[in-house]
């Protein structure tokens, strides 16, 4: 215990947004309405970003000052601003996505999160401490978003908890290397963009096929059952 | 533990055992009139609380054709159990003789024998009104406890001990730090407290409508001093609770070395910390409607998962 | 006295108990001819051995040396050993102070009985044996001895379970019980036949001397487990519990729940502990789990119960689980290195199972008064005792108390410790055992305050508040002898609450005895202070929480003396309880056992298999003229579809299959042995 506080603080505080993140994660997965889905989502990005920043004031790679700032932009303003766009044009923004037995879930994501844990304990012996105990809760947040994927049944939310993943995959990439180089960066970030406008395009093709944007229904769009 | 069983320590417990029962019903008006500057009501007068009270000591009693001695006992067992657990939470001085009797799994078992009897007397008359406050409260604090262990074994596995006066002492000394598992932990607190002393979201300590009221529910056949005690005793439960976050989470100000200019520093710095968890808890009902019952549980269950991801922190980001 | 005398002691006195016993058995053979003296017959002796056992326990829990001995008894080859050492001692004690109590209160119970059309002499006998059979089992040592106790044991309470065999239920639930308690026991005897290494010798000293390779031991281990699990009642193969023991007299559902569940858990830490020595880890993860989830399930369903006797049933299957997570906890702790802490685990399980044999036979004594005085068990019937019964009801709550882990009452003692053992988690390098513990702790946490909540209920609408029927309104207060042994329960309850150093330093010689080290620290700081681990760590002091709530009532005190003259604060006046202004209150209209548990329910619904029976007869385009309402709810147990009745299915389908072989043909029968002789002589070649 006494070597945590031997840590420089900004090295703290990378830890406490870390868990931040995490917290963020479980929240997300506990949210019903569409509304608060895509907000919290918003504040996983800036949690994201403010970690980018005093990861890159720590290391000193300062290619992580951009790599925060497009974070700021993409996924903290502009992506979610595109899904209540579209959300309101599709009219579900005010939906419910209700959660199937919320404690439950609560319990089936805490036994993620400690095996999680374990499958990361043999890294130990390989990394420097803060970026083992992240990969954890990185490898966590993966966790939760495919656990989301799961147990949701409207399109939309779906749609967040696959940028929820991607957001894992960054925060992993940012702590355990400091950053991916900045062309693969570039290269996820407009694939992500992309993938949202797609999105929002064939959202309206599969509402307009089958009046409806439950995934359980999209089983109508096959040929059999037209 | 021998240096600090001397009668001076003893006698340094019981004034402040004493300030700490004078306090409370002050803390709670305090919240009263802040929660009434916020609704645009006129507060209540500054004493109003200890008028209250006094007004209450000086009534006859009227009991139930079926009250039984039960009835009568409770108020005193819940009364002195609150009292027992004050004279353990470490207050002005971080050094309690009494913590080597009660560490804090003994506080939150003084805190169940308390509720026991609480339970039992709003059983006692025979009425729908104190068995469904009994239910009520029963459910609620046994969702409530989880969360409150794991935040002991947080504290306990930051602070290697369950004495509440050594992890005060251990996070004065230890150098600043930005723990994940104690914010957490301080969060998860403060969720359990606003469960387990009865505000709002959870229960309306001023409501008396059959269907709203839980705590309320099992003293609405009380009066005269005995309604007296146990309003009392919940006073005083609420400012356990509020020392407890303020001094656990944020000790700086606490007298380690007795001298008269640290208990002046000591007093002022409780009574800030007191003053701003009191316009946080004021703001903080005013500004959300109380819950469902059958809501409560979520509530509880965000509460764990925070205490969860507290203990997890601590587990896996801060030991080696 | 010397060395020679002390053990002369021990012997003598375990010797009478265990005589006294068998001849309360014996004495009772004549009770049916002797009808008016029968209680005498059998009480006396019983009273004795109680007594008897309990000072032998004592003796050897205060430091004096046990004994080992080799009887004539038993077949010519194979003799009983016997043991009498520390971990023999506390149980012999539990079973002693029980039998005691029971034995006090047995007499102005059984007398109802000697009216009734069963036999004074069957109760009599199988009492007897009973007490015998258990004495008998923690003092063997040997699995011969050791078997043919258990087996007497389980029959005797068999015998006493299908007592009232008029009614086809009880039949049936004292054959589900024989059924388990048979299972059980051949888990066990192959337990320890694996533990022998399947050699001929299976003395328990040739058991401690064998050595297992990885497989077998964990194999033998899981049997024994199951074994004694299966008498002790871990989910899930608890179903025969709330079954068998409301169904028995109620001073046998003491002794059974209260003494033969621990005899079970006797014989489990005997076999890991002792027998097989090194436990490891990975068995401690799943004692932990299996307690965890024995002790949630017990509470749950306790909660749901309106039979009194049944609901106590459940809340001791809670308790037991709470005692395997003890287990469970030391068992991790030896297996990885930390024996001081390991240690802890250890003594808080076995406090806990006296705390438990003290408590849970408190409280179906007072269950048992309850059934005596208004022959009713159904808790929405009952209200108001504590008006009429006023001894019993301040002894019944000190059971409740106790059993729902408050300050400064036993049951907390035992909680705390174990909550100070699971605190200990980061100690282990594993870092899944450092979340799993916690985990469970908070698990045992949500558990004893449910138990708080269900005992709250018991005592809230049993004894408090008005009679919910015609029939309890009228209750007398139960004669001497009951009222002796709850007040003599309810006392010990208190002091081993109260006490808790000194009760730990004789449990500290029964972990000298089975591992070798005591709990030194515990009492580092004087007898007034329980400091487990360490005194900077965590200290509890007992007698000073106790001195604080005396003050608190002597406040109370000193306020109504002084009160009673002055005239300002003298006049109390009596009214009707508030009404909300509809008037006329009565006692249908109180909360009742049901409603009580109904959040807790919804809560947890996916847990439980409800059944509501909802009866709204009105008369014709009425709806305000009811004819007839009813409401029931009942639980049943989910393990029974889940678990039980597939199994039963299962053994059908291969006991029909197997019936094949029954062609009813002479020629294949003949064929059968034909080819059964060739098989062995050419296995012989």
């Amino acid at each position: 215990m006494n070597s945590y506080t031997d840590l420089p603080l900004i090295e703290q505080a990378i830890l406490t947004l870390s868990a931040l993140v995490l917290l963020s994660s479980f929240a997300l997965l506990a949210q019903s309405r569409v509304i608060a889905t895509i907000k919290m989502f918003a504040w996983q990005g800036a949690l994201l970003s403010v970690a980018t920043v005093l990861v890159a004031s720590d290391t000193g790679e300062h290619h992580l000052y951009f790599s925060a700032a497009m974070t700021l932009v993409l996924k903290v303003i502009f992506i979610p601003w595109l899904l209540i766009y579209q959300s309101r044009r599709l009219g579900i923004l005010r939906d419910f996505d209700a959660v199937i037995r919320p404690g439950i879930t609560l319990l089936i994501a805490s036994a993620l999160v400690i095996f999680c844990y374990s499958v990361v304990e043999p890294i130990q012996q390989y990394a420097a401490s803060i970026t083992r105990d992240a990969i954890a809760l990185s490898l966590a947040v993966v966790m939760l978003s495919m656990l989301m994927l799961i147990t949701r049944r409207k399109a939309i939310t779906q749609v967040v908890a696959f940028m929820a993943l991607e957001n894992g995959l960054f925060f992993a990439a940012i702590t355990t290397t400091q950053g991916m180089p900045m062309v693969v960066e570039l290269g996820v970030a407009f694939d992500v963009l992309v993938a949202t406008v797609i999105f929002g395009v064939f959202f309206f093709h599969i509402r307009d096929s089958i009046e409806s944007l439950d995934v359980d229904q999209l089983n109508r769009l096959s040929e059999n059952t037209k | 533990m021998v240096d600090y069983l001397s009668p001076i320590s003893w006698l340094l417990a019981l004034s402040q055992t004493v300030l700490f029962i004078m306090a409370a019903p002050l803390f709670v008006n305090w919240v009263k009139r802040i929660k009434c500057y916020l609704q645009n009501r006129k507060p209540p007068v500054f004493l109003q609380s200890y008028r209250d009270l006094r007004r209450l000591f000086t009534k006859q009693l009227v009991l139930s054709h079926t009250a039984s001695p039960l009835f009568r006992i409770a108020p005193y067992i819940v009364f002195g159990t609150s009292l027992m657990a004050a004279s353990v939470v470490p207050f002005i001085i971080a050094q309690v003789p009494a913590a080597a009797m009660a560490d804090a799994i003994v506080l939150v078992g003084l805190f169940a024998l308390g509720r026991f009897f609480l339970a039992l007397a709003g059983m006692d008359v025979g009425t729908s009104f104190g068995g469904m406050g009994s239910s009520r409260e029963m459910t609620i604090i046994a969702l409530a406890e989880p969360a409150m262990l794991i935040v002991v074994f947080t504290m306990a596995m930051v602070a290697e001990t369950t004495n509440l006066s050594t992890i005060i002492i251990h996070t004065l000394n230890s150098p600043l730090s930005l723990r994940p598992s104690l914010l957490f932990a301080f969060t998860a607190l403060v969720l359990v407290g606003i469960a387990e002393t009865g505000r709002i979201p959870v229960d309306n300590p001023a409501s008396h409508l059959e269907l709203t009221m839980i705590h309320e529910a099992m003293l609405l056949e009380y009066s005269g001093r005995h309604l007296a005690l146990m309003e009392f005793a919940a006073h005083i439960k609420l400012m356990i609770y509020a020392v407890l976050i303020a001094n656990l989470f944020i000790p700086w100000g606490i007298v380690t070395d007795t001298t008269f200019i640290n208990i002046l520093i000591a007093v002022i710095a409780i009574t800030f910390k007191l003053a701003i968890l009191g316009i946080i808890l004021a703001a903080g009902e005013t500004a959300v409607a109380k819950m469902r019952i059958f809501k409560v549980p979520t509530f509880l269950a965000v509460a764990f998962t925070i205490a969860l991801v507290g203990m997890l922190s601590a587990i896996i980001l801060e030991a080696d | 006295m010397n060395i020679d005398q002390t053990h002369l002691l021990s012997e003598i006195l375990v010797l009478l108990s265990v005589c006294t016993a068998l001849i309360a058995a014996f004495l009772s053979l004549f009770a049916d001819y002797f009808v008016k003296a029968s209680r005498l017959l059998l009480f006396i002796p019983l009273f004795a051995s109680g007594l008897f056992a309990s000072a032998a326990g004592l003796t050897v829990l205060s430091g004096m040396p046990g004994f080992v001995v080799e009887l004539p008894l038993g077949l010519p080859w194979l003799p009983w050993h016997l043991r009498f050492d520390p971990l023999s001692a506390l149980f012999l004690g539990i079973i002693g102070i029980i039998t005691f109590a029971v034995s006090l209160f047995g007499p102005a119970y059984v007398r109802e009985y000697e009216r009734g059309v069963y036999s004074q002499t069957v109760m009599g006998v199988a009492t007897g044996l009973f007490v015998a059979g258990m004495q008998l089992v923690v003092l063997a040592d040997d699995t011969y001895a050791f078997m043919i106790a258990w087996e007497l044991m389980s029959v005797a309470s068999y015998i006493l379970v299908a007592y009232e065999h008029r009614e086809a239920a009880n039949r049936r639930s004292a054959f589900l019980y024989l059924l388990m308690a048979q299972i059980g026991a051949i888990m066990i005897l192959m337990a320890f036949g694996v533990l022998s290494g399947f050699n001929i010798d299976l003395s328990f000293d040739a058991l401690r001397a064998s050595e297992l390779s990885s497989p077998w031991s964990t194999i033998a281990f899981t049997l024994a487990l199951f074994g004694f699990g299966m008498k002790a009642g871990i989910v899930p193969l608890h179903i025969w519990l709330p079954e068998a023991h409301p169904v028995a007299p109620s001073h046998i559902s003491a002794l059974m729940s209260g003494v033969m569940l621990k005899v079970a858990v006797y014989g489990f830490i005997r076999f890991t502990f002792d027998l097989l020595g090194d436990p490891s880890w990975r068995w401690g993860v799943a004692v932990l789990i299996i307690g965890s989830i024995t002790a949630l399930y017990g509470v749950l369903y306790a909660l749901m119960q309106h039979d009194l006797k049944r609901l106590l049933a459940y809340s001791s299957i809670e308790n037991i689980g709470i005692i395997y997570v003890a287990l469970g906890l030391a068992m991790i702790f030896f297996g990885t290195d930390h024996p001081h802490l390991g240690l802890i685990g250890l003594i808080a399980a076995l406090y806990h199972s006296l705390n438990h044999a003290l408590f849970k036979s408190l409280l179906f004594l007072g269950a048992g008064t309850i059934i005596q005085r208004c022959h009713e068990r159904d808790l929405e019937r009952m209200g108001g005792f504590i008006h009429h019964m006023p001894w019993t009801s301040l002894f019944f709550l000190i059971g409740c108390l106790s059993i729902s882990s408050l300050p400064p009452f036993n049951g907390f003692v035992s909680e705390w410790l174990i909550l100070q053992t699971a605190l200990q988690a980061p100690a282990i390098s594993n870092g899944i055992l450092r979340t799993l513990i916690p985990i469970a702790a908070a698990m045992l946490a949500l558990t004893s305050v449910l138990a708080a909540a269900c005992f709250v209920r018991v005592y809230g609408i049993a004894f408090l508040g008005q009679g919910r029927a015609k029939r309890v309104r009228h209750v007398r207060e139960a004669q001497r002898g009951i009222l002796a042994a709850q007040g003599v329960l309810a006392g010990l309850c208190m002091i081993s609450g109260v006490f808790p150093t000194t009760i730990i330093s004789g449990l500290s010689y029964i972990t000298e005895s089975l591992i070798g080290q005591s709990l030194i620290s515990t009492t580092r700081n004087g007898w007034l202070w329980l400091t487990p681990v360490s005194p900077e760590v965590a200290s509890y002091s007992a007698p000073l929480i106790c001195l604080g709530i005396i003050l608190a009532l002597l406040a109370w005190g000193v306020v109504y003396f002084v009160s009673r003259n002055d005239w300002r604060l003298k006049s109390i006046i009596r009214k009707d309880a508030w009404d909300c202004g509809f008037g006329s209150l009565n006692a249908r209209m109180q909360y009742s056992a049901i409603s009580f548990s109904m959040p807790i329910r919804q809560i947890f619904q996916p847990l439980f298999n409800i059944k509501e029976e909802l009866v709204n007869d009105h008369e014709e385009n009425q709806v305000s003229k009811a004819k007839q309402i009813r409401y029931g709810l009942h639980v049943k147990d989910m393990f029974w579809d889940i678990f039980y009745l597939p199994v039963e299915r299962w053994v059908n389908v291969v006991a029909r299959w197997v019936s094949r072989l029954q062609t009813g043909h002479l020629r294949h029968y003949l064929a059968y042995s034909f080819f059964t002789l060739l098989v062995l002589l050419w296995l012989i070649t």
